[in-house]
């Protein structure tokens, strides 16, 4: 007991990477709307994530690249505490949660967590629609029963929604009739009728046929121009290259690079990150 | 030679059909003949006494309202401890899920004609003393309970864990979570198994005309015994509960097509 009081978390110090500049779409002297320090996971004795930083400012798109197994989809599910991390911080809008590894905080931390996740709508590599609930419903469950919106409202906000990723011919139908990209669609719709300050994606083209992601790219691009702030963890590198302020590259749990797409993905000097970005270049022709 | 294949392929289709309804014909040809057989066995072989049979046979079939009313009443009983025990097992506190997993294994690591009999005969020794028709349902209620509590667990367990991450990334609580989204997506699967448990149990009640609950069984065998006619009466009493089952399971095998197209009515509906 005495080596667990010991032991404490790392004081939330957040430190700007030099990369870490505000996006071409940042309104001047706006600050941070999410800030994640110091990271860190461990699966029993698998370091997973190896105290992972990172800052985005209102307007951004991001993306964070990496290989498989690299922690990249941890770091982005322990932003919203669906993985909870072993050490470090995560504040989205002003809500700050800390690591909690020995459960010594009580139910007010929780609350807090539900804060975060109000305010970060996050899309699933499996969509993950609720499937007794209409394309409508989907939408309009939590707004309704966690923010407590009356119906109309919510309604009124998801159809808007529903518009913009052009499924608004669908809001009767079940998701079982729809196709992968649709259903991923809606998704991103569900996530929006919440009106996030964040959109968190993970892969979230990655299940799809190979025909249906563009649509799903296009959403997203349209949604990162229009100035909503995204986190993407993406194997797409021309999306990450057309819609991303700043690429991440993580390897072994870390940021290994961090920087413009111009730089990260086309110059990239860290040896990591050149090594992994040459898989994708000796098979095809980078435009 | 040439063959349309257009031709090939209606012929082969025609001769599928046939195939198949000669299946159905020679299927039902065979249920025909084992019915007839048992009806010759039951005629020819017992001295049919339509005195007899008018006499008995009312007193026998009053004993379905009672069969059902036990099995209706124990069902719900069930499923409410069912319900509690699925969520008592799913519990992350340690002595409620120990609470409930004992509950699951003393009702099903003992006989149920023994639990039965412990409400029956072993409870007034300690001065409770209950109607037959409790001691049924209590028994009966607990003992399915048990047994139901695995089911409704698996069936929670069933939803995957990515609507559990949906719902949480939404905002929602854990109790918000299990009554929005979990609890409706597991009732689908837990619903069939209801019905099934229900036709189980309209069997399993026979077991209550040990302990003196006037239903089918008991009726059969007392207005049997009196005149030595006991297959007579034992045979309409199976008739009985062979009627039942086959009724009961068309109205569970309707719901369970209705809740198969559960999604499909509603999309047509709304």
């Amino acid at each position: 007991m005495s080596d667990m009081k010991s032991l404490s978390t790392t004081p939330a110090v957040h430190a700007l990477h030099p990369a870490e500049k505000p996006g071409v779409l940042v309104k001047p002297g706006a600050e941070p709307v999410l800030k994640a320090t110091n990271v860190t996971k461990w699966f029993g004795e698998n370091h997973v994530l190896r105290g992972a930083s990172i800052t985005v400012w209102p307007g951004e798109t991001v993306c964070i690249l990496g290989r498989s197994g690299s922690g990249k989809s941890t770091f982005l599910r322990s932003l919203n505490f669906l993985e909870d991390p072993t050490d470090g911080t995560v504040e989205i809008d002003g809500v700050i949660v800390g690591a909690d590894p020995f459960h010594k905080e009580g139910s007010e931390r929780q609350d807090r967590i539900r804060e975060v996740r109000m305010r970060a709508g996050m899309v699933f590599q499996e969509f993950n629609l609720f499937p007794h609930l209409s394309v409508i419903e989907n939408c309009v469950e939590a707004p309704i029963h966690v923010k407590g919106m009356p119906r109309k409202e919510a309604e009124a906000i998801a159809e808007k929604y529903l518009a913009k990723v052009g499924l608004l011919e669908k809001r009767d139908e079940y998701p079982s009739r729809l196709s992968g990209g649709q259903r991923q669609r809606v998704a991103i719709a569900r996530a929006l009728t919440m009106q996030p300050k964040v959109l968190l994606f993970d892969e979230p083209t990655s299940a799809l046929d190979p025909t249906l992601v563009g649509e799903v790219l296009k959403v997203m691009a349209d949604l990162a121009h229009e100035g909503r702030t995204m986190i993407v963890v993406t194997h797409e590198m021309d999306f990450a290259h057309e819609a991303a302020d700043r690429v991440y590259y993580m390897d072994k749990g870390e940021f290994a690079e961090v920087g413009p797409p111009e730089q990260v993905i086309d110059a990239p000097k860290d040896p990591r990150t050149k090594e992994f970005l040459s898989r994708f270049r000796t098979l095809g022709s980078k435009k | 030679m040439h063959i349309d294949a257009e031709l090939l392929a209606k012929a082969v289709a025609k001769d599928e059909a046939r195939r198949a309804a000669r299946w159905q014909l020679r299927f039902r040809l065979g249920w025909a003949a084992l019915l007839a057989l048992l009806a010759a066995f039951v005629f020819f072989s017992l001295n049919v006494e339509i005195d007899f049979l008018t006499r008995a046979t009312p007193f026998i079939v009053e004993g379905i309202w009672i069969t059902l009313a036990v099995s209706s009443a124990s069902i719900v009983l069930a499923t409410l401890l069912a319900a509690l025990g699925a969520l008592g097992r799913l519990s992350s506190n340690a002595v409620v899920n120990a609470i409930a997993s004992f509950y699951v294994s003393f009702f099903r690591g003992t006989p149920l004609i023994l639990q039965l009999l412990v409400w029956y005969l072993a409870l007034p020794q300690v001065g409770i003393i209950l109607d037959p028709i409790f001691c049924a349902i209590g028994a009966l209620g607990m003992n399915y309970g048990a047994y139901m509590t695995e089911i409704f667990r698996a069936g929670i367990q069933a939803v995957p864990l990515g609507q559990r991450e949906a719902a949480s990334a939404l905002g929602m609580s854990g109790g918000t979570a299990f009554r929005r989204i979990i609890a409706p997506q597991a009732f689908r699967i837990i619903v069939p198994a209801i019905g099934n448990d229900f036709v189980a149990m309209l069997k399993d009640s026979a077991l209550a005309s040990t302990v003196a609950l006037h239903e089918i069984v008991w009726r059969a065998r007392n207005i049997g015994q009196k005149e030595f006619k006991t297959l007579q009466t034992f045979i309409i009493a199976a008739m009985i509960y062979w009627t039942l089952t086959i009724v009961f399971t068309a109205v569970q095998n309707r719901i369970e097509s209705r809740l198969a197209a559960g999604d499909r009515n509603k999309a047509v509906k709304g």
